[in-house]
Parts: C-alpha cells; sequence; structure tokens
C-alpha cells in the first residue's frame, strides 16, 4: 500500500495554513502598534528636542504657546496629583481589599464587591465633574476658606484617587488571596487573632503583590488627563507652584490643552512638536513603572 | 451474536472515511501475517531527555495488545506514538519508525489527521465533549466528511460501545448528565464512530469504579472481532484478564533521569505465567512496582 | 481553695481575651470603614449628579436634551451630536478592535510556540494595555489625523469621526487580546485531546471546541472594553473631538463619518468647564445619560455571560 491515503488533502492543510496566518497576522498587529506609538512619538520628540532653544526649559512655566516650555513645572504638577492620588487611594483600597479578602463573610463580599467594580467603571470626566463641582465648593472649601482656588490640584488630586481606589483594591485582593490557606492556618493555630495574622502573617506574605498594585496604581494617577483637566485648570500654562491649593498643570492635562487650544495644534511655534516630546516622557515613564511592578509581581509567583 | 454484527456491517453501507489496499508486501515475518502495526528501534524525546528508548514490538489485528510497567516507564508515551498524539507537545521528538500496514507514520508524507482517524484513542479520564450525546459521536465523522446516514452511525456506534440502551432516549441530553462510566463509554463510541481499525486506550478504566470497569472490560473482548486494541494499564491483573499479548516495560534510572524501556513481550499467557526476565518476574509477582 | 479560685480566674481572663479582642474589634471596624468610604463617595456622587440634574428634567425633559444640537446658548444646547457621535465611535471600536483582539489571542494562545518570541508579544501587550490613553491620542494624532489625513477626513484635516474610531479601537485591543486569552486558556485541555484524538485539525478543534466553551467569557470581556471606550475622553480631544459646537444638517453616513464629530465625555469635559451655572445643571444631566447607558452595556455584558454559561 502507499502513504496517498495517509498523505492527507492537500486543499485542507493548505486551508489550515491559511487560517493561521491569518491569525499570525493579527498578533503581529500589537507589536505594529508599539513601534507606531514609539516611532510618532520619537519623530516629533525629536524635532523638539533638536530644534527648541534649550534654555526655555527651565524657564519661568509651561506656556508652550509662547515659547517656554518648562518642563519641571507639569512634572512637579502630575508629581503632585499623582502623589495626592496615592495618599487617597493607598488607606481606602488596601483596606478595603484587607477586609473583603480577611473578614468578609461570602454573602457581604458578593454584594460589596460589584460596587467596587461599578466605581471602578465611572468614566474620569464624571470624576473631573464631581471634583471642579462637588468637592471644592463643598469640603475644600470649607475646610480652606478663601485660601483655596475654584480650580485646584488638591480637589483633583482627590479625584484621581477616587478613580484608582478599585484599582488597588482587586489588585491587592487577589494578592492577598493567593496567600496559602495553610500559612494562615499555622498562625490561627498558635493562638493568634484575625488581626495579627492578617496584620503579621498574610499581608507580609503577599507584600509583594501590594506594592505591585500601588505601583500600577501610581502609574495609572500619573496618566490620567480628564480629571485634571476639568477640575485643575491651567489650561493656557501655568507658573511653577507647589501650592496644591491653587491651579496647577500635569504633564497629561498640559497635552490636553495644547490639543484644544485656539490654534488647533496645528505647529506653530513647536508647541505641536513640545506636545509629543511630553507624551514621550509620559510614556517612557509610565511604561519603566509598569514593568517594574511585573518584574516584582513575577518574583512573586516564583515563590508559590 | 458475532455472526449478526459482521453480516450487518456488511450490509450497511461503509462509512466514507477512505479505506486502502493491503498490500502483499504487510509483514516480513512470514510466521504472522497479522502483524497490522511494527514499531521498530523507536525513541522518544522531550528535548534533550530521553524517555524511552529502543522499543520493538509487533501489533497483531484483532488482538488486544497490553503495554504494562511501573509509573514513569513510558507506556503511556509508547502509545501515543501510535496516533501521533506527541506532535501536540511541543519538545517532543520520536525517533525510529512505526509501521501501520507497512508504512511509517512517522514518514514525511504522512499526514497526523488521516493517522488519527485511522488510530482512534480512549483516555484516561472520560473527555466527552461539552455537547449533546448524539453530537459527541457524530463529531469525528462530520469532520471527516461523512454524507450517510449520520443516524445510523450514531446508533451503530453507540451499540457497539454497549451504551445504546442506556441512552437511545435522550440522545439530545447533555453528555456530562452521564455518569463517569457512561461517559467513557461515550468516548469509546466516539473513537470508533470513524471506523478505525485500530483504537487506543490509555488506562481506560483507572478513574471508574469496578463495576464500571467490569463493564469496560467486558465491552472490550467484544470490539477486539472488529478492531485492534492496544492498552495502557497499571492494574496487571486486567492486563491478565483482557489481554491478548503483553509487553512489559521497565524504567532504567541513569544520571541523565529516567528512561523507559521494552524488558520483555510475549503472549500474555506465556509473560504471566513463564516470564522470560527476571526483571518482569519480579513485577509481576509483585516485588516491585 | 480560694487559690484554685484565683488560678480558675486567671485562666478565665486569659482565655477570654478580653483586652486583645477590644483592639482587634477596632481594627475590623476601621477596615470596614475604609471599605464604605469608597462606596460613601460612589453614593455621594450619584445623588450629587442625580440632583443637580433635576432642573433639566423638570424645565426641559429627556427628550428635549437627546435631539438639541450643540450651543453656546445653555437654553438650546442639547446632545444629540455628542450621542450620535459616541454611538458611532463605539461601533467602530468594536468594529476594529474585536476582530484583530480575538484573532491576535486566538493564535497567542492555541498556535504560537512557547517560545521567547511569543513571550516578548505578550509581554508587548501587556505594557500597551498600561499605556496612558493620552499617549493613545498621541498615536492617532501623528496616524490618522496628520498621515491619513487626506483618506480618514479630507474636509476636517484629518480630524473625523473615523480618525477618532480607529484611535479608540487601538486603545482598546490591548484589553481585548487578554480577556480573550484568559477566556481561551480557561477552556480544559482534555476537551482540546479528545478532539484531536478523533482527527480533527487545529481550526476545526479550535471552531468547534474551544470557541463555543470560551465564548461567554470573550463575550463579556470584549462588551466590557465596550464600555471603557465609551467613556474615554482624552485621546478623542487630541484627535479633533470638537468641544464647542458645529452644525450637522442632512450629510450622507459616509460624510459624517469623515466630518466633525462630538462624543458623551468630551461634551463633559467642555461643559463643565463652561462658566454659566445653567450649565452645571446641563453637564450633570449629560451625565446622568451617560452613566445609565454604561449600566446598560455592563449589564448587557454580565446577562449574555450569565445566558451562555447555563447552556454549557
Amino acid at each position: 500500500m502507499t502513504t496517498a491515503p495517509l498523505a492527507g488533502n492537500r486543499r485542507r492543510q493548505a486551508r489550515e495554513r491559511t487560517i493561521r496566518r491569518v491569525f499570525l497576522a493579527a498578533a503581529a498587529s500589537s507589536v505594529l502598534i508599539s513601534g507606531a506609538i514609539i516611532a510618532s512619538l520619537v519623530g516629533e520628540a525629536a524635532t523638539f528636542v533638536l530644534n527648541v532653544d534649550l534654555s526655555s526649559l527651565s524657564a519661568i512655566g509651561w506656556f508652550p504657546r509662547r515659547g517656554f516650555f518648562d518642563v519641571r513645572t507639569i512634572v512637579v504638577g502630575t508629581m503632585l496629583v499623582a502623589g495626592i492620588a496615592m495618599l487617597v487611594a493607598t488607606p481606602l483600597g488596601l483596606g478595603a481589599a484587607m477586609y473583603l479578602s480577611e473578614y468578609a463573610r461570602p454573602t457581604v463580599r458578593k454584594s460589596l464587591k460589584p460596587i467596587l467594580e461599578v466605581l471602578a467603571g465611572i468614566p474620569s470626566v464624571v470624576l473631573g465633574f464631581f471634583a471642579l463641582s462637588f468637592l471644592t465648593p463643598q469640603v475644600l472649601k470649607p475646610i480652606f476658606g478663601n485660601n483655596i482656588a475654584g480650580f485646584n490640584m488638591l480637589a483633583a488630586g482627590i479625584g484621581v484617587g477616587i478613580l484608582t481606589v478599585p484599582l488597588v483594591a482587586s489588585i491587592t485582593e487577589d494578592a492577598l488571596r493567593a496567600v496559602p490557606r495553610s500559612l494562615r492556618e499555622a498562625s490561627y493555630g498558635l493562638g493568634a487573632s484575625r488581626m495579627s495574622t492578617s496584620l503579621r502573617v498574610v499581608f507580609p506574605a503577599a507584600i509583594s503583590g501590594v506594592v505591585a498594585s500601588l505601583i500600577i496604581a501610581f502609574s495609572r494617577a500619573i496618566g490620567e488627563t480628564m480629571v485634571v483637566a476639568i477640575a485643575s485648570g491651567a489650561t493656557g500654562g501655568s507658573l511653577f507652584s507647589l501650592n496644591v491649593l491653587q491651579p496647577g498643570q500635569t504633564m497629561t492635562a498640559a497635552m490636553a490643552a495644547l490639543a484644544i487650544g485656539s490654534d488647533r495644534v496645528r505647529g506653530d511655534d513647536y508647541a505641536f512638536q513640545s506636545l509629543f516630546f511630553v507624551g514621550l516622557a509620559l510614556f517612557v515613564l509610565t511604561l519603566a513603572l509598569n514593568v517594574l511592578s511585573e518584574r516584582i509581581v513575577r518574583r512573586v509567583r516564583q515563590k508559590y | 451474536m458475532i455472526e449478526d454484527r459482521l453480516r450487518e456491517r456488511s450490509l450497511r453501507e461503509a462509512p466514507r472515511v477512505p479505506s486502502f489496499e493491503i498490500g502483499s508486501r504487510a509483514v516480513e515475518d512470514p510466521s504472522d501475517e497479522r502483524i497490522l502495526i511494527e514499531v521498530r528501534d523507536l525513541h522518544v524525546y522531550y528535548g534533550s531527555f530521553l524517555a524511552v528508548k529502543e522499543v520493538e514490538v509487533p501489533i497483531r489485528q484483532n488482538e488486544i495488545t497490553a503495554l504494562i510497567g511501573p509509573s514513569g516507564c513510558g507506556k503511556s508515551t509508547v502509545l501515543r506514538c501510535f496516533n501521533r498524539m506527541n506532535d501536540l507537545i511541543e519538545s517532543a521528538r520520536v525517533e525510529g519508525e512505526v509501521l501501520y500496514h507497512g508504512v511509517d507514520l512517522y514518514g514525511p508524507d504522512v499526514d497526523p489527521i488521516e493517522v488519527r482517524r485511522r488510530i482512534g484513542m480512549v483516555f484516561q479520564k472520560p473527555n466527552p465533549f461539552p455537547k449533546s450525546i448524539y453530537d459527541n459521536v457524530a463529531f469525528g465523522p462530520r469532520i471527516a466528511g461523512f454524507k450517510g446516514d449520520m443516524d445510523a452511525l450514531v446508533e451503530d456506534s453507540l451499540r457497539r460501545a454497549a451504551l445504546w440502551d442506556e441512552v437511545e432516549n435522550k440522545l439530545e441530553e447533555s453528555a456530562y448528565a452521564l455518569s463517569g462510566g457512561q461517559q467513557q463509554r461515550l468516548c469509546i463510541a466516539r473513537a470508533i464512530a470513524t471506523s478505525p481499525d485500530v483504537v487506543l486506550m490509555d488506562e481506560p478504566c483507572s478513574a471508574l469504579d469496578p463495576i464500571a470497569t467490569l463493564k469496560i472490560e467486558e465491552l472490550m473482548r467484544d470490539l477486539k472481532e472488529d478492531y485492534t486494541i492496544i492498552i495502557v494499564t497499571h492494574n496487571m491483573q486486567q492486563a491478565a484478564r483482557v489481554s491478548d499479548r503483553t509487553a512489559f516495560f521497565s524504567v532504567d534510572v541513569s544520571e541523565e533521569g529516567r528512561t523507559g524501556f521494552l524488558v520483555e513481550f510475549g503472549p500474555t499467557s506465556e509473560i504471566f505465567t513463564r516470564p522470560q526476565q527476571k526483571q518482569t518476574e519480579d513485577y509481576i509477582t509483585g516485588r516491585f512496582g | 481553695m480560694t487559690a484554685t479560685n484565683a488560678v480558675v480566674g486567671v485562666v478565665q481572663r486569659s482565655l477570654s481575651g478580653q483586652r486583645r479582642r477590644f483592639g482587634a474589634q477596632v481594627f475590623e471596624w476601621s477596615l470596614l470603614l475604609l471599605l464604605l468610604a469608597s462606596l460613601l463617595v460612589l453614593l455621594v456622587l450619584l445623588v450629587d449628579v442625580t440632583v443637580g440634574s433635576l432642573a433639566v428634567w423638570r424645565e426641559r425633559g429627556l427628550v428635549d436634551l437627546l435631539s438639541s444640537q450643540l450651543s453656546a446658548n445653555p437654553e438650546v444646547a442639547g446632545i444629540s451630536q455628542a450621542l450620535t457621535g459616541s454611538l458611532i465611535l463605539t461601533a467602530f471600536t468594536a468594529v476594529i478592535a474585536f476582530p484583530i483582539g480575538i484573532g491576535a489571542a486566538i493564535y497567542l494562545e492555541e498556535y504560537a510556540p512557547d517560545n521567547r518570541f511569543t513571550r516578548l508579544v505578550n509581554a508587548n501587550i501587556r505594557n500597551l494595555a498600561g499605556v496612558p490613553s493620552i499617549v493613545y491620542g498621541l498615536l492617532g494624532l501623528a496616524l490618522f489625523v496628520k498621515l491619513l489625513g487626506s483618506f480618514t477626513g479630507p474636509e476636517v484635516e484629518g480630524r473625523s469621526a473615523i480618525a477618532g474610531g480607529l484611535t479608540l479601537g487601538l486603545l482598546v485591543l490591548p484589553i481585548v487580546i487578554i480577556t480573550t486569552a484568559e477566556a481561551l486558556r480557561a477552556v480544559p485541555g482534555s476537551i482540546r485531546e479528545g478532539a484531536f484524538g478523533v482527527g480533527a485539525t487545529k481550526w476545526q478543534v479550535i471552531r468547534h471546541h474551544v470557541l463555543p466553551v470560551a465564548a461567554p467569557g470573550v463575550l463579556t470581556g470584549t462588551i466590557l472594553s465596550l464600555g471603557r471606550a465609551f467613556g474615554e475622553a482624552a485621546p478623542l480631544l487630541l484627535v479633533g473631538g470638537i468641544t464647542t459646537f458645529f452644525q450637522t444638517g442632512d450629510s450622507t453616513w459616509f460624510e459624517t463619518l469623515r466630518g466633525r464629530f462630538s462624543a458623551l465625555p468630551v461634551l463633559v469635559f467642555s461643559w463643565a468647564r463652561l462658566p454659566q451655572e445653567e450649565f452645571r445643571a446641563l453637564t450633570a444631566a449629560l451625565i446622568v445619560v451617560m452613566l445609565v447607558l454604561l449600566l446598560f452595556i455592563n449589564a448587557t455584558a454580565i446577562y449574555l455571560r450569565n445566558r451562555f454559561e447555563k447552556e454549557l
């Protein structure tokens, strides 16, 4: 007998190969997108760096249309807002996660967890509006009185923090629940309370996951645009400032402001290129943070 | 009963899985024209690790051949060479020849899909598809292009698997509603629906209770009238009860790892009463294993 | 006798651990408080927005709001163009992200060999998922507006709905890939083995066995990703989302796609910063509409998942 019958249907084999190639192309597109992002960012950012008078990079403030590109202003603004956000998100997120993971009964968990997920789905523009129209007048003004402006970085920071709480909570909860039961049982077996077990056994065992969640949350806070754009004002530009009770500009909001300005990002005075310059800086920063947090998570996974 | 079934089969139209002519040059050994599959110098590697070495074993038509041995001796690996399931494991590499009707299954022109339609498999843990009982059996023939009477084919397969009486009124129900033993018989029906020559069984009863196991052993004896069966089992008594020939494997522990190899092959009665190798005797009598 | 009583007392007290219990109780309550604080914020937000919008419902009603066009005059301004824009953009996102995303996930989970390159591609996708949305806006600006402008929207320098839709599609693509890949991974290997065992080809295994089982998870993930695209504003601002007003008269579908566009979140951004008091209420009403639509999208995803999971 020959191998002919076992050789298989040529057409079918060709069809299988084609199908595989189609899916491969789809997967390859993801690589293309990364390349495109980097190419577009680097291209225009390079133009900026090569053509702009570098002294303008440490001027009095960030006024791109007037040729003042003080990057410090917007970077500091980003760090201030992100910092405030982490001050809000860390206790709320960790506390919620620890309660849901270590204390809540299954029925309680089932009903409370979805609410956190709803919070995660709220668009950032809504939170920006909330910060501007409720937080500032109803919560912050009574506290700070006339020291605080209508647009301010504090309200924006709190808004970003609220936005980030579900992220911190969910990743931390996953990390806590990944700690093996046997560790908890060993602790209870020695007569430890739930509080001691949670704080001294479970939490330290999950610390890498917790740290990773905080880094990711920080990265997210840095990349957040709309809350700041709405609640923190400063669309024309801003002076270097550390006062969170006043308007301020982050990297992201600066980019948005450039985009909607009256000259419509047409390419005057290198304002257009500065957009990409800031974008590149932002991209590199968040990428570094994300890779860092992934490294930490991978080290944890090896332990178990 | 057997004659009835044979007569029935010849009367029915054969399913559209293409058959082939058996050439005159089927076997070398003049003493046995019934050798269907011949394994020559088989080695299986996972990456650089040699899992199984130097296997030579002839499989005769319409017989049950059992592969036995301690765990880790590579019997499942060898079994999966017969239907090229090892292809699915990336690091696996097969050297040697597996001659089926004289044709090397690992030859360059051979499509593993065609191999699997002629050499079916039943797995250790019953794994019916999340579909109806009918669709489970019909899937294989459907994708092979069967255009005949599917209802008849499904019924025939379920009858041969001794399951028809229990499911004839609920063919549309989910396969998951069946018990473990019934699911395994469904997997057997599914495997024989493509009219294979050979049915491979990888420890088919290890996940089943004793009563279900007995039913399947009975079934195997019926099936061998029409099919060639190769079974891997870690249960020696089962091999003794059910098989015609037995291949005993063992493990060679060296610094590279554990490599399986064939110790002895022969008629089951001989292996279990008058084994030639001491290792075989030790295993049979329970001195190790 | 008193000595044993004293011992019993000490043992009893130490076994009851009263002091420790109080501290632990406070701890538990603090945690619960933190959890409830988050929920409280959500509640306050929803109440504030609903109350703030009441004036609009009273004076103008839902239909009027939905059918009026953009305007600088708060008495007649409405969200019709933003609503249409959001619907168009969401549909575009689905058309782009779903086939490419699901296809990529199928390749990575079912076909790709487990080597360094595949791991790099997966890591790359995870990184793309973490890139800030405004950076996708930059990509859209450079690629779809500047480079391909003559194609995507010649009348408007490339700042068209098509550009917006493509940009959102790219934004959402990594999420679709990741959630689909997870759903595919969850399919037990025994089902694949059984299908291969009867001689199915790779595509037959995927099409007849893997995809049907993974479908509920894939569906949920993709619909939820649409919800994410629905709420995005930053990338749209860079690609030309209108924040002032524009006319939409009777143009064909094709012209609309290649013309100016707005979207609900973009509108929130622009209205929120307008000084007039009336716009405060209008923004609140707009947000209510947005949240209801989002709720609908998420509820659909969950409903579909529950429905198909039962049939297994």
